[in-house]
């Protein structure tokens, strides 16, 4: 038993976490003591000022990052190794944060819905009781929204920084928990949101186990959780291979889930639509940015040297997500449901870009890595993603939102400038050039044919034509297709609405347009370190 | 500097349009078309022949993919540029009253979307990065999606949705191409998506076919060509005459204009090894195309159909790789282009006083309204190819190559201009002459005055077909010596 020596803790390089778990903790404290008229404002301010605090705080530590070792990579590894503050998370931690911005504007909108939130008066109260009742008579609201809003933050960067199996699982479970619960707080609908959150809890929880047991199948096999050592392991080929490959399988069903990955992708329709909105849009966006960061950390750094193992099944994984996504997409006649699996083909199409060239000492001069064309995609598909989803959340008739598609026929005339967005989103997502989504592509389809994968290239052309016929088909409804009934009604947002969705649009069509400063921030993030 | 200006004239008409008050926005509109007009004649001014690519701008655009904002033209760029700020106006012209009328999308919108169409175009054709084109070749598709959805006939929305599909379809395969070539230009060393580099590079001819597929799948689309045409016939009878000349007469020749720039001009060795198989598919289209026009009953319907046969002709011009083929197809791209502009055009106005397309229920209409009539007759005689009208040079051009390649083929494309006689005077005689059903108005003098400038360049270049082919031959020359055809003597 070797002497437990206490890690040292670098407190500026993980200032925006300590800061992130350190305004949730305080969020807590908030709920506790301050009176019930207070607490909107107070959360919702704490909330904002941690998270613009941690992004400058990412900014900073981004400026006067140190080489590390050879110079491929930038970063330091803090507390005892466990932790990676390197290009890649920096880049991730501050989209996370950006994404999480718009997620506190979006869960504090209060104008949509006759002055309250989207979130249950009172989440106890059973649905259809006179206790519900009485929580909606007297204007309750949850503000526990908002620290749990931040304690997701907080695992959605911890997530893709860990080093070791260990605290990726950490981030895994921080990252997932409060999105079980906000998934069960609609306000309107709330059966079939509570089925979502006990759905998402169940299959999360399971993938979770999964998770575990690969990594103590891993640990099994090369006697340490840090990724640099399994690394390690798996070049000198110690140890028993078979544990090897089944943790690997184990690992990547934790992960894959997460991102939504076919055949792991069954939760993220109910999910995506029993959610409240705003929950969705956060969601949809942070996690998959989260996920995708640990799932390349977790591909490269610690299982880099056994790409001919995992490589095969990513290929297979990508193309049937992009295919499952894209057809069950075009069936659905729920606008969030069809977002859902949407996403699902997303996924597929950034798999792709995980499928190219790994190392910049591999890459001819003028080709990008994969970690730059993925968290380029990420990018786009964050803002694009959650600027979709506000949108939604405008659309509504007496019921609360009007997600069936049929009611959204005329919307064209209703609203041209709501329309005129979601269409813009919708065409990003469709890959249509001048929008964020095509560079997007571009660059995850050249890493994965400059890697010699074509054959999921040529898939994923074929699969971007079956997607792009989905988003036109809704375009189609909202502008030329007669209205049934009275019609869709547009609600008039606050200016907290309104701004996600219009950073959302600026971000979607700069990017469209001007792709080279991101695209140049992500090749600067470089490698992992390890 | 002037091929920017070009592009932003159209581009920012149209924002300008959209966000005018209703009662100034026609007005607008046609003033920033008939500025890109002007310009267009300026850039025209500034053209040499025989210099090649010529105006250029080169500026980097997205550093770390090798993407330049970058633009040019040559002898076929010119023509294509001058055909597209030609026809715009003309068509704003007659979508004056009829884009306001109920149902459609109102004025401003037609205005609007059509000048963003025309910057996209004219981008298209000043393009010298394969990107940039890749870029603006599918932001074209937005404004006609909108154009196709949101003016003319029942069931329009359905015909956009599927014009939308079918060219994404080709887009997205031209992509995997467009891609492949920039991974074939960093493996050379020099990662770059600019037309001078790519043309430089020496791409092998196993690789060259998988990119020639791609590129050729997405223009044969575009063109169209049997039998990736179906989106054609749909679209022109449910989109207006205005919306299908900016469709078939501009956006369509963006098909065989890539051709003969990235098929001929990137990949030489694949153009060759394709040409039997072209060939034959654009001897089908030809055939096809004259034989399903005749049988149409939708006048408008029938006028797409055609231009599946003279998009045969073009492609089979291109592809049997002779420089009086190649002459005469870029000669007969320019010529459809003010041929089908005219057919569509009076074929609306015809429509919009008989109200119905269906040919079975007009006739007689020459006693009332003989001046339209006249216009009618000459643009179906244009497109079988009466002498004396423009689109006789081209059509003979094209056949005697193909006759040149092999007699074959040359006999078979000789049987469209009997089909062509066929489709284009049934029609006629079946609207315009027999007993007289209604009485219409003739054309007015706004109407006579918005084809009457079409009809003149038919007989114009009927005569004097030498201007066009001295900016044609220089191209034609430097393409086919691209592909290593010897021209014999050279070009005049």
């Amino acid at each position: 038993m070797t002497e437990f020596t206490k890690p040292s803790v670098e407190y500026f390089e993980l200032w925006p976490l300590l800061v992130v778990f350190g305004v949730a903790c305080l969020g807590v404290v908030v709920e506790a003591f301050a009176p019930r008229a207070a607490r909107y404002v107070s959360q919702v301010v704490l909330a904002l000022a941690g998270l613009v605090a941690a992004m400058v705080g990412v900014v900073l530590i981004a400026r006067d990052v140190t080489t590390y070792d050879d110079g491929a990579a930038r970063g330091i590894l803090a507390v005892g190794g466990t932790i990676a503050v390197d290009g890649p998370s920096l880049f991730i931690w501050g989209l996370v944060l950006a994404l999480a911005i718009g997620g506190v504007l979006l869960f504090a909108e209060r104008h949509l819905d006759g002055g309250s939130s989207a979130f249950a008066g009172q989440a106890s109260a059973v649905p259809g009781t006179d206790a519900e009742t009485a929580a909606l008579a007297a204007r309750r609201e949850h503000t526990e929204v908002y620290p749990l809003l931040m304690f997701a933050v907080f695992g959605m960067m911890l997530f893709p920084a860990a080093n070791d199996l260990l605290t990726m699982f950490v981030g895994l479970e921080v990252l997932s928990l409060p999105l079980y619960l906000l998934c069960g707080l609609a306000r309107r609908r709330r059966l079939l949101s509570q089925e979502a959150a006990l759905k998402y809890f169940l299959l999360g929880a399971f993938s979770s186990g999964f998770f575990l047991y690969g990594a103590a199948l891993i640990y099994g096999y090369a006697g340490s959780m840090d990724f640099a050592l399994i690394n390690e392991a798996v070049r000198n080929d110690v140890g028993n291979s078979s544990l090897l490959l089944i943790g690997t399988g184990l690992l990547s069903v934790g992960l894959l889930f997460k991102v939504g990955a076919v055949p792991f992708q069954a939760w993220t329709p109910d999910v995506y639509q029993g959610a409240p909105t705003p929950v969705t849009a956060f969601m949809a966006a942070g996690t998959k940015v989260a996920a995708f960061g640990a799932l390349m950390r977790l591909f490269y750094v610690a299982l880099g040297a056994d790409r001919w193992s995992w490589q095969p099944m990513l290929w297979i994984i990508a193309v049937l997500s992009m295919f499952v996504g894209a057809v069950l997409a075009i069936t659905q006649n729920d606008i969030k449901r069809l977002l859902a699996y949407s996403s699902v083909a997303h996924t597929g199409f950034i798999l792709t870009g995980v499928l190219g060239l790994q190392a910049s000492d591999q890459l001819a001069i003028g080709e990008i890595t994969s970690i730059q064309a993925v968290l380029f995609y990420l990018t786009t598909y964050g803002f694009a993603t959650l600027g979709a989803f506000a949108v939604v959340s405008l659309v509504r008739d007496a019921g609360g939102e009007t997600t069936a598609i049929d009611r959204w026929a005329g919307l064209g005339k209703e609203s041209p400038v709501v329309a005129a967005v979601f269409a813009f989103f919708l065409l990003a997502m469709a890959g249509i050039p001048l929008t964020s989504g095509f560079v997007g592509k571009l660059a995850v389809f050249s890493v994965a044919l400059a890697a010699g994968a074509w054959p999921v290239v040529v898939a994923a052309v074929i699969a971007s034509i079956i997607a792009a016929f989905l988003y036109i088909k809704v375009i189609k409804v909202m502008y030329f297709d007669e209205p049934v009934g009275d019609g869709p009604t547009v609600a008039y947002p606050s200016v907290l609405t309104a701004t996600t969705i219009a950073v959302g649009a600026a971000v979607t069509l700069v990017l469209g347009v001007l792709p080279g400063p991101v695209l140049d921030l992500a090749a600067a993030a470089g490698e992992f370190i390890r | 500097m002037i091929l920017t200006i070009l592009i932003l004239l159209p581009l920012v008409g149209a924002l300008a349009t959209a966000f005018a008050p209703a009662a100034l926005a026609r007005t607008l509109g046609l003033g920033f078309a008939v500025a890109t007009l002007l310009a267009g004649v300026v850039a025209a001014s500034q053209y040499e022949l025989d210099a090649g690519m010529q105006l250029t701008e080169t500026h980097t655009w997205i550093e770390s993919l090798g993407v330049h904002y970058a633009l040019g033209v040559d002898g076929l760029g010119l023509l294509m540029v001058l055909l597209t700020v030609v026809l715009v106006p003309i068509v704003l012209l007659a979508g004056w009253r009829e884009s306001d009328a109920a149902g459609n999308g109102g004025a401003k919108a037609f205005f609007a979307w059509t000048l963003a169409l025309e910057a996209m175009s004219l981008a298209v054709f000043t393009a010298t990065d394969v990107l940039l084109f890749y870029v603006v070749f599918e932001a074209t598709l937005i404004p006609a999606y909108f154009l196709i959805g949101g003016f003319g006939r029942a069931g329009r929305g359905r015909a956009a949705t599927k014009f939308l599909i079918y060219q994404l379809a080709g887009g997205l395969v031209m992509l995997a191409s467009v891609i492949g070539l920039y991974v074939v230009s960093a493996n050379a060393g020099n990662p770059s998506f600019l037309l001078s580099d790519l043309a430089a590079i020496d791409i092998d001819p196993i690789t060259q076919r998988w990119l020639f597929v791609g590129f050729f799948i997405a223009f044969a689309i575009k063109a169209p060509m049997f039998p990736v045409h179906t989106w054609l016939a749909d679209t022109t009878e449910k989109a207006t005459p205005g919306t299908s000349v900016l469709l078939v007469c501009i956006l369509d020749k963006i098909g065989t204009f890539g051709m003969l720039r990235f098929c001929l001009g990137l990949l030489p060795d694949a153009s060759q090894w394709a040409t039997p198989a072209v060939v034959v598919l654009a001897l089908i289209s030809i055939i096809y195309g004259a034989l399903v026009a005749i049988g149409q009953d939708d006048v408008l319907r029938l006028i797409g159909l055609t231009s599946l046969s003279h998009f045969g002709f073009i492609v089979l011009g291109i592809f049997v790789l002779s420089p009086t083929g190649g002459t005469g197809a870029i000669l007969y791209m320019v010529n459809h282009g003010i041929a089908t502009a005219l057919m569509f055009l009076v074929a609306g106005f015809l429509i919009q006083r008989t109200g119905t397309a269906s040919i079975r229920e007009m006739g007689g209409v020459e006693k009332s309204a003989p001046v339209l009539a006249g216009f009618f007759l000459v643009a179906g005689l244009a497109a079988c190819g009466l002498p004396g009208l423009s689109p006789f040079v081209s059509e003979m051009m094209v056949i005697i190559a193909a006759f040149d390649h092999h007699w074959l083929v040359g006999s078979v494309a000789v049987l469209a201009i009997v089909l062509a006689a066929f489709y284009a005077l049934w029609m006629y005689q079946r609207t315009m002459t027999g007993p007289g059903l209604v009485s219409v108005a003739d054309l007015d003098r706004r109407e006579v005055g918005i084809v009457a400038p079409l009809l003149l360049a038919l007989v114009l270049f009927g005569f004097f077909p030498m201007p066009l082919l001295d900016v044609i031959n220089p191209v034609v020359h430097d393409t086919l010596a691209g592909v290593g055809i010897a021209q014999e003597g050279g070009h005049q």
